[in-house]
């Protein structure tokens, strides 16, 4: 074994033997791993808001309860439509790292529409709820329900902005180093989206229409 | 062992959040088509469940949570490429610890309020002995 070979780690993978000068780890990681931390702290915010929602669930105030407003056929597809966008979300990353243009736009503009159906649907369920008179000022239950549904859908419009965004830096400037970094990032931010998604639709619309 | 080691680049020791062990393209799709194959799978059992008279009714919503954090884990692992690989240490750590904060605040909340209710007097008669 060589001391290249050591020197890089892989003959050593719990790195039992340091090296000196090993050097800063490359930028994508660095710029990956903070993206990742904020990610954790951006869930750890959304927990906020499920606690929230836990506690105030059953405070309906004489109001209609979540088993009386939720359609889950509606919630349903809203799961569908955000899933698939994270497949094809993956699928715009293995085109991002072959350096595919045209792979990449397709996907990338499949997740999007997707996103924005996703938004469409959930847009159409807060007002139909709001002309019911369910809107968040009815209850504690419909207030925290509106924060953390609604917080969620923020997140992905926000993802969505920062996905035309990236299709456009890709057009502008190509693929390079600090574009596949932001590409990542975006990849990382909606993945967490999905996963928070999941705990909203089990938590909030199959838990409240079970009870 | 040589021709292994050379096949990655020599930098690379830890692998971003993210990233995936670099394979061929097949491989590759076929890793993100498992996880959504998956969390389908999952999905749809959460949803069926959640409206079925077929189980026992109070193991329903504790089935829904296992479905929900199971799906989770599928998400972590073939989507966001997270695992127990040396070079992801430090995700998996950083993971870790934003998974103790949310159950601390969770469950610390949901705890606590609970207790809360059940000490409290009604809010009724509450109301009476301010008057």
């Amino acid at each position: 074994m060589s001391a290249v070979e050591m020197a890089h780690g892989h003959a050593d993978p719990h790195h039992l033997h340091p090296v000196e000068h090993e050097g800063p780890a490359p930028k994508r990681i660095v710029t990956g791993f903070g993206f990742w931390i904020f990610l954790l702290s951006d869930i750890v915010m959304f927990s906020c808001f499920f606690a929230t929602y836990a506690v105030l669930a059953g405070q309906t105030n004489g109001g209609p309860s979540g088993a009386q407003l939720f359609d889950l056929k509606n919630v349903a597809i809203e799961t569908a439509l955000l899933l698939l966008s994270s497949f094809t979300c993956g699928m715009a990353s293995i085109a991002a790292d072959l350096r595919n243009f045209l792979w990449f736009q397709v996907s990338m503009a499949v997740t999007a529409v997707l996103g924005a159906g996703f938004l469409v649907l959930e847009a159409i369920e807060f007002i139909d709820l709001v002309e019911r008179g369910a809107g968040p000022s009815r209850s504690a239950f419909l207030s925290s329900f509106f924060s953390l549904v609604g917080c969620h859908g923020l997140h992905v419009t926000a993802g969505i902005l920062w996905l035309l965004t990236m299709m456009a830096q890709v057009v502008a400037k190509g693929f390079r180093a600090d574009i596949q970094r932001r590409i990542l990032c975006f990849a990382l931010f909606w993945h967490a989206l999905d996963i928070i998604w999941v705990a909203v639709f089990s938590v909030v619309y199959l838990l409240g229409s079970a009870a | 062992m040589s021709e292994q080691v050379h096949g990655r680049q020599a930098h690379e020791i830890d692998v971003a959040p993210g990233e995936e062990e670099h394979g061929s393209l097949g491989s590759r799709v076929l890793g993100y088509s498992l996880g959504l194959a998956l969390a389908i799978l999952l999905t749809a059992t959460s949803f069926f469940i959640a409206g079925t008279d077929l189980v026992w009714q109070p193991s329903i919503p504790v089935a829904i949570v296992v479905l929900a954090i199971a799906q989770m884990g599928v998400h972590i692992v073939f989507f966001l490429h997270i695992t127990t690989g040396p070079d992801n240490t430090n995700n998996v750590l950083a993971l870790a610890f934003g998974l103790l904060i949310v159950f601390l605040v969770v469950g610390g909340s949901i705890w606590i309020m609970d207790h809360l209710n059940h000490n409290m007097m009604p809010m009724d008669q509450l109301m009476q002995m301010q008057r």
